[in-house]
């Protein structure tokens, strides 16, 4: 098709009239955005790789100078680095694998007819609209607080202990409540799909005598390939910074069980003020999301057929 | 049709931004504006509360208030002191950044303050921790030191009485008589949350009592040793058989809400919470508090807590005179003549004013007082551990690494309150922090 | 559709359960911000209680809440404006006129994206300091916009990319030139694309807190540093807690469940069809 385009695009006119001719008109639409995303990438990124070699404490002016690769060094040979990576990597894993998982499932749910179907989804998806910061303390201090929070009364009537949620499982509590935020969405992108798919096909399939189970697995599934994509795309750029939930739940513990990669890098910078170590971890953290982009970004990439 | 409709609200909504965005803000704008950054601790709240009337006195100065939480607080400040940006005019902070921050020259100093003020007035032990070279820098909203807090009720339905001078094996052993898990009611409260102002701000005095230190005088780490071992022990141990579940997320806010609530029977914590258990407003157990003296180990004399909130004008405020003008009036005397009016005596900003003690209302208002008084002043923030130290402070240390030394071992303390073992915490602690230090370069 | 009648109750029962049980802790944030700070810390809870609006005064009495509003609803719509004024345009040329580098700079753009933005705040800090931008509503505009921006032009990408290119082909064939085709063609058909597309980038904007809390003090400070002053008070807070998150959550909460259908439609259209 694009053959098709040059010839139009001679007849471009307007302010690029002239110099306009020889270049694609694309190159001045394109050019903005791309001009100002490398200007928000290189800015920063050039500032932080400066810093990452340098002895820079915000709290101590009187040390500076170059740092050679100290600050790499003492990131790397840090304990804690290693287990902030891991659990970079579960946090991320399992929230996509409950949204997606949980996600197709509701989807499929309420893409049913049942009365009041518009209120149920509205108050489902309602979970997204809520701020972060606001999310964690909610599930903070009324839900999981094991004196005061709903979940410990409903144990304690059942007659059960209430379970110290961020002091016995805190992953596990981490996970819960980032997958309570994004599982809505995942719900309305794949919800969106799931009602575009062809109800002629689906009656075609019973007529066939495919059950539920295997039109789930046989028409249903296949058709949101691309949507479970693209919930597995914006997820996971959100995913890989998450911070606010472990700031306001956990603080990183106990220990490092819950510190991910920003939570370590935000350790670094603004608890230490060590702008040079924070730096190397921010210059490590951008070489991670190019390696979770080339490796993700290139499979969902086909699929979408960009 | 519906659709027109919704490119119509979208239409609106462009104009409404477009408006709010051309509308000026604050249309008449004093002479002088200053930024006040504070914590939104209860005695701040007031202060906010109040300020209207510092305004009718000073009508050319308008202020603008910052409240954030502590933690967020300190590192907006910090970023804000540190790349002098100069976005604040007033900064709330406490005794552990004030010497740091003026060694650095970052801080205005507080010198030839009206003759009204008084400064001699404010107790002597606070005006150490915010002076440096015989200078103020910074100016004390209010003042702590540490007491243990326990249920009255619940003693004598144990048949216990609290000794004059606890220990911490008597604290124990009062925490198991009074424990009883079935109606909710938790016999020991300590800090659990991670952080160097946290659980750090207990754990600290807790391993000097028991003989223990941070460094020793060559700036070599002493973490992995028996005087912590035994601290910790007796601090997870406790814990983890008489607190309440969930004290990992437990810091002095959320104990003071579990105390109050009538959760706790005993608990260990900064004097400042006498003024809020004591309040019926405040606190379901007003009438039921009793209090003690902070319990000893087998090392007497060692700095006990001494904390204070203070309030300091950064070098790079162009507005250093409206600053100081407001400073002086939130820690004058009459500030806390205005609170007492407003709120009544228990209610005042406590631990800053000698002439605060010997006030017979307030004496009569907050039972505590004298010992409270006395507690401060004898916290001696700089006195040595038993072997000598290199550093100051009593529940911190006074270098400017320790929030990010002090919250990474909080964080490794808080696992033995879930079960990981004191000896194998300790070790990791100890390495942790002997890297922290080298990379800072010390020994200096 | 021949389910029984056993069957239609088992699914309403199930998506209603479902249902509740997401909203739940929003449903209980709303009901504790209503109920005194002793009725609040009732243990076991208590669902009926006398609703009083005392936690409601207190939280406005310490802060303005419509200040913080404003600039939420200021900085959140100006950052999408200004998102949607580049990458609306990007999109177009990647769609419509694509190069070998399409793939590329698309990719490129999306790893922009995984920054923790911790790790570049001192430096973002310092040069905010140096161009006067601190505490400003524009600074905070311009921070969201580029934050944004990958995935926006990524998601108006494949919006575009569903037009079907004959549509397009009948408008060169009467003349139509890029700007014309673009308004009268692209623009009505890709509309509800680009909608959603805004309505997203809002919702994030009105829920970033790491920048919003960093880069202002009080003139440009919108709702997440209003919660950060409620986060962790003195004393009893459930309530005033929960009335401060109601206040904070409410508008996007609305506005996003009016929108949902447009949110919807806008997503069926394009990227996930």
């Amino acid at each position: 098709m694009s053959t098709t385009v040059a010839p139009h695009a001679g007849a471009v006119s307007g302010p690029a009239e002239g110099a306009g001719q020889r270049r694609p008109p694309s190159f001045f639409l394109l050019a903005p955005s791309v001009a100002v995303l490398l200007l928000w990438m290189i800015v920063p990124l050039a500032l932080t790789l400066w810093f990452s070699f340098q002895r820079y404490n915000l709290l101590d002016p009187t040390v500076g100078g170059f740092a050679g690769l100290d600050n790499y060094e003492f990131l790397v040979t840090d304990p804690d680095f290693w287990a902030a990576l891991a659990n970079t990597l579960v946090l991320v894993g399992s929230v996509l694998a409950i949204t997606v998982v949980g996600g197709t499932l509701l989807a499929v749910l309420f893409d049913q007819e049942f009365p009041g179907r518009n209120v149920a989804r509205l108050l489902a998806i309602a979970p997204f609209f809520v701020m972060p910061t606001v999310s964690a303390l909610v599930w903070k201090n009324l839900m999981m607080h094991p004196i005061y929070g709903v979940l410990g009364s409903v144990a304690r009537g059942l007659g059960l202990e209430p379970v110290d949620w961020f002091a016995d499982y805190p992953m596990f509590s981490v996970i819960v409540i980032v997958a309570w935020q994004w599982l809505p969405f995942a719900l309305l992108i794949l919800l969106t799909a799931v009602q575009s798919l062809d109800h002629e096909q689906k009656e075609a399939a019973r007529m066939d005598g495919a059950g539920p189970v295997s039109q789930f697995f046989f028409i249903t599934l296949p058709h949101l390939g691309r949507a479970i994509s693209v919930v597995v795309m914006i997820e996971t750029i959100f995913l890989l910074t998450v911070f606010a939930e472990i700031f306001v739940t956990t603080s990183g513990g106990p220990g490092n069980a819950t510190t991910n990669l920003a939570f370590l890098i935000y350790a670094r910078a603004l608890l230490q003020f060590d702008v040079g170590g924070g730096s190397a971890g921010g210059v490590v953290a951008i070489i991670l999301a190019n390696i979770v982009a080339f490796f993700l970004v290139r499979t969902i990439a086909r699929r979408l057929e960009v | 049709m519906s659709k027109r409709r919704r490119g119509g609200a979208f239409f609106a909504f462009c104009l409404a931004f477009a408006a709010a965005a051309l509308l000026p803000l604050g249309a008449a704008r004093a002479q002088t504006t200053i930024t006040i950054a504070t914590v939104n601790n209860g005695d701040m709240v007031v202060m906010q509360r109040l300020a209207p009337q510092f305004e009718r006195q000073n009508p050319n100065i308008r202020l603008r208030w910052v409240v954030l939480e502590e933690n967020v607080l300190r590192q907006r400040v910090t970023t804000d002191i540190a790349t002098r940006a100069g976005q604040f005019d007033v900064l709330t902070i406490g005794n552990y950044e004030v010497p740091i921050w003026a060694k650095q020259g970052w801080l205005s100093a507080f010198d030839n303050l009206p003759a009204g003020y008084d400064a001699e007035d404010l107790l002597p032990a606070v005006r150490t921790g915010i002076s440096h070279e015989n200078k103020l820098y910074a100016l004390p909203f209010y003042a702590e030191s540490a007491m243990t807090y326990y249920r009255t009720d619940l003693l004598q339905r144990a048949g216990i009485t609290m000794p004059e001078k606890p220990t911490y094996a008597q604290i124990r052993e009062i925490a198991e008589k009074i424990t009883d898990k079935n109606s909710q009611t938790y016999g020991l409260c300590l800090r659990g949350k991670p952080g160097w102002g946290e659980n750090m701000g207990f754990v600290t005095p807790l391993v000097t009592a028991f003989g223990g230190q941070w460094f020793d005088n060559q700036w070599r780490t002493k973490i992995d040793t028996p005087e912590w071992r035994r601290a910790i022990t007796w601090y997870s141990d406790g814990l983890r058989q008489f607190g309440p579940p969930g004290a990992t997320s437990n810091g002095f806010n959320e104990t003071l809400a579990l105390f109050a609530g009538g959760r706790c029977g005993l608990w260990i914590d900064a004097t400042v919470a006498a003024g809020l258990l004591y309040d019926p407003k405040q606190s379901q157990v007003a009438d039921r508090v009793g209090f003690a003296p902070m319990p000893t180990g087998d090392f007497a004399g060692g700095p006990t807590w001494l904390w204070s909130w203070n309030l300091a004008i950064p070098a790079t405020s162009k507005q250093q005179e409206a600053a100081r003008a407001f400073v002086a009036w939130a820690t004058s005397k009459e500030y806390i003549q205005l609170v007492a009016r407003e709120n009544g005596w228990v209610a005042v900003p406590p631990g800053t004013r000698r002439s605060t003690y010997e006030n017979a209302e307030y004496q009569k208002a907050a039972p505590f007082a004298s010992f409270v008084l006395r507690a401060i002043n004898e916290a001696n923030p700089t006195a040595s551990t038993r072997e000598p130290r290199p550093y100051g402070g009593a529940q911190f240390v006074g270098i400017p690494e320790y929030q990010g030394i002090g919250t990474q071992v909080g964080q490794t303390i808080a696992t033995t309150l879930t079960g990981q073992n004191v000896e194998q915490a300790l070790r990791g602690a100890q390495s942790a922090t002997e890297r922290a230090m080298r990379q800072a370069g010390y020994p200096k | 559709m021949k389910q029984t009648a056993a069957q239609r109750a088992l699914i309403a029962a199930l998506a209603w359960g479902v249902a509740l049980l997401l909203f739940f802790p929003i449903l209980w944030m709303v009901l504790t911000s209503f109920k005194s700070e002793v009725a609040a810390i009732a243990t076991p809870p208590q669902l009926l209680f006398e609703p009083t609006l005392e936690s409601y005064a207190e939280v406005q009495s310490r802060a303005e809440y419509l200040r913080f509003a404003l600039n939420s609803v200021v900085v959140s719509l100006g950052g999408t404006l200004l998102a949607l004024a580049f990458a609306v345009p990007a999109a177009y040329s990647m769609a419509f006129h694509p190069t070998e580098r399409t793939r590329g700079t698309l990719l490129w753009m999306l790893s922009t994206k995984m920054l923790p933005p911790v790790g570049v705040l001192v430096p973002i800090y310092l040069l905010f300091r140096t161009v006067g931008a601190l505490d400003t509503r524009t600074g905070l505009v311009v921070i969201y916009a580029l934050m944004n921006l990958p995935i926006l032009v990524w998601m108006l990408f494949t919006f575009f990319k569903e037009v079907p290119k004959e549509i397009l082909e009948a408008g060169r064939m009467d003349g139509a030139r890029t700007g014309g085709e673009f308004w009268h063609l692209l623009l009505p058909l890709t509309l509800p694309g680009i909608a959603s597309t805004g309505l997203l980038s809002l919702i994030l904007c009105w829920n970033e807190a790491f920048w919003s809390l960093n880069l202002t003090s009080s003139e440009a400070a919108p709702l997440t540093a209003f919660i950060a002053s409620f986060s962790s008070p003195q004393g009893l807070f459930f309530a005033k807690l929960s009335a401060a998150s109601t206040m904070a959550v409410a508008p996007i909460l609305v506005f996003g469940w009016l929108s949902q259908r447009q949110l919807v439609r806008g997503l069926t259209f394009g990227a996930v069809k």
